[in-house]
């Protein structure tokens, strides 16, 4: 192993090895990154074509191009895809990147590991998407899998259980790694205070990941006993209850919802800093209100479910747990606002996806505000008030926040600058269309239009017509992401090693682009320090 | 860098590519699609098995390589420590696993079960939909799901085998501790012979759950299906009896290395590893007593 640290170190492509090898047995951080990035991708072009049959759909009242049965399964399968295909790959496609990288550290912790976590994952999803053409559809009960009409599902109901086994188990190994690397890998001298924001709110995603994917595991396998084995975990007439299993679920489903959201965070925090070119204000008060955030969130979930008919005193409890989630959250939000005042602010793509999340995803948690109010819930409870408001936090939030650091961190990965002008398009098509997208929702959904549902009355159609066009706007504009990829990759302008003058953080220290093998030995004391400025 | 001329041990490992982690994705595959086939009636059922055997053979060899390159002193301390921490987390998340199960055994136990019998404002259910229903603990439902042809069923006492089986496996808790002990003195006879013991012990354990599964499901009437009280029962014990056959033979795999001569007194963390597991599953154990038994 010397001998391969050594003649590394001379060249760091000499050992890298060529063809499909690379990727298949690879154990780099980097090469493993990237395939998750890739994969996050192409499913989001997977998972955006279910959206835009869903909005082509809803374009007009009455039905149009599919039937109710599919359209079920599109919203299904749009969750399904987005949340555990795109979302969740992509944050760990950029924790895989950067994670060693920002520690001072020459890889995972576990390479090999990391190997089985992502490649479980094309395996997992060939199941999913495998469910489209089986007899009986697609799961068309929502991602949510509630019983009893999850259970009334044809052929795809064991593999939707089982396509979710295997994303579980890619899940937990993954995010055990990336705690090992944190906890395990940092260079010396960088201790957990010292650590980037990026990395600590991973460190928290990977956390609440190993506590609830596992609950998943367990809710599901209780949904496939149920159907197949006799058992009575959510029949009341054998003593169990449905609801039971909506407790599970969101008990799972809520941490869920933050692990797609605190790596978003992190980036927002690096971000700023870089185009504010001051430190980000707060630095430990924004560790504290994430870890605030990742406890409180193991204790809101029934919030999801105020009417299922629980008792006052729950009902009571949760709105209040909700509501608490806003003050860790208000400070985050304040120090970024701090973070930019009086700073010397510069808008490249990165820091307008930056900005635009700090305004959207905002909007978002004021809408989650309102949901957490109990009677107010009764009336939102299933409508396109929801709908609008989980967009809200992931659209312009989680996906921003990942365009954001793809922006940010892309000269770092391949070397070379990609075209801004059109990435500053990209951001503006992208912010226009979310909000005419997604805005008119909220009036749907006060106007008391139901979600998931073909066909509606035509006192919505306006709205509707308007989200639509938004919806395909906002699809087709995301075509530039790859494009500008690509073009960066095969015909960039060379980028330098500190790609933002304000940039600071271990990864700037490194060449771009970043050597196969990021840190051969720890990097020293004086590197860090110049690091560590935040 | 200032340490860019540092000696090879001031430096990082990274380890070298692999081809089991591929194999171990493929296999996993074959197991789920082989189990989907299966439940589906489709036809392709079998391709469980050869699934099963392809992931035997990546532990197999996955285990067999590291063994290896852990024996030539590849590994410094700093990869020591994150195999540590990696099992650590790995048993927390299958502690996270059993919360799910054990979360609905109380959840059905203290809120589902009296709501259909009728408490408090579901009273309702009390008056319109099940009038004769006792929502006592044990119970198969108003609806009297699984158990004898007239719906009732007997549960197995606590102090009767299962207390029987916690004395097992506390006492193999208590001899892996002195193997461990003699590991780190060095003597080899004694970790040898309590080492064999704890997981004989283990498999004595499994065996009695199998015979207790015999008499549930041909004389009491307590079946998988026997309402929610068989089916948080089968449930967490089956889950609990499959884990300690998985860390009985992780016993005997690292009493074969035993055997061999592996480990020395201060490096042994395989046999920690699958020691902290061994406690694990004793511990979920103590709470299935509680819990499903006794209580």
């Amino acid at each position: 192993m010397a001998t391969h640290a050594h003649a590394a170190a001379h060249d760091d492509h000499d050992h890298k090895p060529h063809g499909w090898r690379r990727w298949v047995f690879s154990t780099n951080h980097k090469d493993i990154g990237t395939m998750y990035l890739v994969f996050a991708c192409t499913m989001f072009f997977v998972g955006g074509t279910m959206a835009l049959i869903i909005r082509a759909e809803l374009f007009q009242p009455g039905l149009q191009f599919v039937d109710p049965q599919f359209f079920n399964s599109m919203t299904a399968m749009h969750a399904l895809v987005m949340i555990f295909g795109a979302i969740m790959p992509a944050w760990v496609g950029l924790a895989n990147w950067m994670i060693p990288i920002q520690i001072g550290a020459p890889d995972m912790a576990l390479p090999r590991l990391n190997n089985l976590s992502f490649w479980i994952l094309p395996f997992a999803f060939l199941i999913l998407l495998g469910t489209l053409f089986v007899p009986g559809g697609a799961p068309a009960g929502g991602w949510t899998m509630y019983p009893p009409l999850a259970l009334q599902g044809g052929d795809s109901f064991p593999m939707m259980i089982f396509a979710i086994h295997l994303r579980g188990i890619s899940s937990v190994l993954g995010a055990i790694n990336v705690v090992v690397t944190i906890m395990n890998m940092r260079a010396p001298g960088m201790n957990l205070l010292k650590m980037p924001m990026f990395v600590w709110t991973w460190l928290i995603t990977a956390y609440l990941l190993v506590a609830v994917m596992p609950v998943l595991a367990g809710a599901v396998t209780m949904l496939l006993t149920d159907h197949f084995f006799g058992t009575s975990f959510f029949a009341a007439s054998g003593g169990g209850d449905p609801v039971m299993f909506q407790h599970i679920f969101w008990f799972f489903g809520h941490p869920e919802v933050y692990i797609m959201i605190l790596p978003a965070f992190g980036i927002v925090s690096e971000i700023i800093p870089t185009f504010s070119r001051k430190p980000l204000f707060g630095y430990e008060s924004m560790v504290y209100a994430t870890a605030a955030i990742g406890f409180l969130s193991f204790i809101v979930w029934a919030h999801h479910m105020f009417t299922v008919g629980m008792p006052l005193a729950g009902q009571l409890f949760f709105m209040l747990a909700t509501m608490l989630i806003s003050v860790p959250t208000g400070v985050k939000v304040f120090n970024w606002c701090a973070t930019m005042t009086r700073g010397s602010l510069s808008f490249e793509p990165p820091m307008l996806f930056a900005l635009a999340f700090l305004f959207l995803f905002t909007i978002g948690g004021f809408s989650g505000l309102m949901l957490a109010i109990v009677p107010a819930d009764f009336q939102y409870q299933d409508s396109y008030f929801v709908v609008a408001h989980f967009h809200y936090v992931l659209v312009p939030g989680s996906l921003f926040a990942i365009i954001g650091a793809v922006y940010y961190w892309l000269p770092k990965w391949v070397g070379r600058m990609y075209d801004q002008k059109l990435a500053t398009w990209h951001f503006w098509l992208s912010a226009i269309f979310v909000n005419v997208l997604f805005f008119p929702q909220h009036f749907l959904g006060l106007a008391g239009m139901p979600r998931r549902i073909p066909d509606y009355a035509t006192q919505f159609a306006d709205w509707n017509m308007v989200s639509s066009i938004g919806a395909f706007g906002f699809g087709f504009s995301q075509l530039l992401l790859p494009y500008i990829i690509i073009k960066c990759v095969k015909s960039g302008a060379k980028a330098a090693d500190r790609t933002w003058d304000g940039a600071h953080g271990l990864e700037w220290e490194l060449p771009s682009p970043a050597p196969f093998h990021s840190w051969e030995s720890p990097p020293s004391a004086a590197v860090i320090a110049r690091g560590a400025e935040h | 860098m200032a340490t860019a001329h540092a000696p090879a041990a001031d430096k990082y490992y990274v380890p070298h590519g692999s081809h089991w982690p591929i194999v171990g994705s493929v296999s996993l595959f074959l197991v789920m699609f082989g189990a989907i086939a299966y439940l589906n009636e489709w036809f392709g059922g079998w391709i469980f098995l050869p699934g099963a055997l392809l992931l035997s053979f990546m532990f197999f060899g996955w285990f067999h390589d590291v063994i290896g390159e852990s024996r030539s002193g590849a590994y410094n301390h700093q990869v020591d420590r994150s195999f540590r921490m990696g099992m650590m987390w790995f048993i927390f998340s299958e502690v996270m696993f059993f919360a799910a199960f054990f979360g609905a055994l109380f959840y059905a136990r203290s809120l589902a079960v009296p709501w259909i019998g009728g408490e408090g404002v579901k009273v309702f259910n009390k008056l319109l939909l099940w009038q004769n229903y006792d929502p006592s603990w044990p119970t198969n439902g108003p609806a009297r799901i699984g158990g004898h042809e007239d719906g009732s069923f007997q549960i197995i006492p606590a102090f009767g085998l299962p207390a029987i089986n916690t004395a097992i496996l506390l006492t193999s808790g208590i001899t892996i501790t002195i193997a461990h002990h003699a590991l780190q003195a060095g003597n080899r006879t004694v970790l040898k012979v309590f080492l064999a013991a704890t997981f004989l012990l283990g498999f004595l354990f499994v065996g009695l759950q199998a015979e207790e599964y015999m008499h549930a499901y041909k004389e009491l009437g307590l079946k998988l299906s026997t309402g929610i009280y068989g089916s948080t029962f089968f449930m967490l014990t089956g889950f609990h009896g499959a884990h300690v056959t998985i860390g009985a033979i992780m016993l005997v795999v690292i009493w074969l290395r035993v055997m061999k001569g592996h480990f020395t007194p201060k490096s042994h963390f395989a046999f920690e590893g699958v020691a902290w597991y061994w406690h694990f599953v004793d511990v979920v154990w103590l709470g299935l007593f509680i819990f499903v038994y006794w209580i």
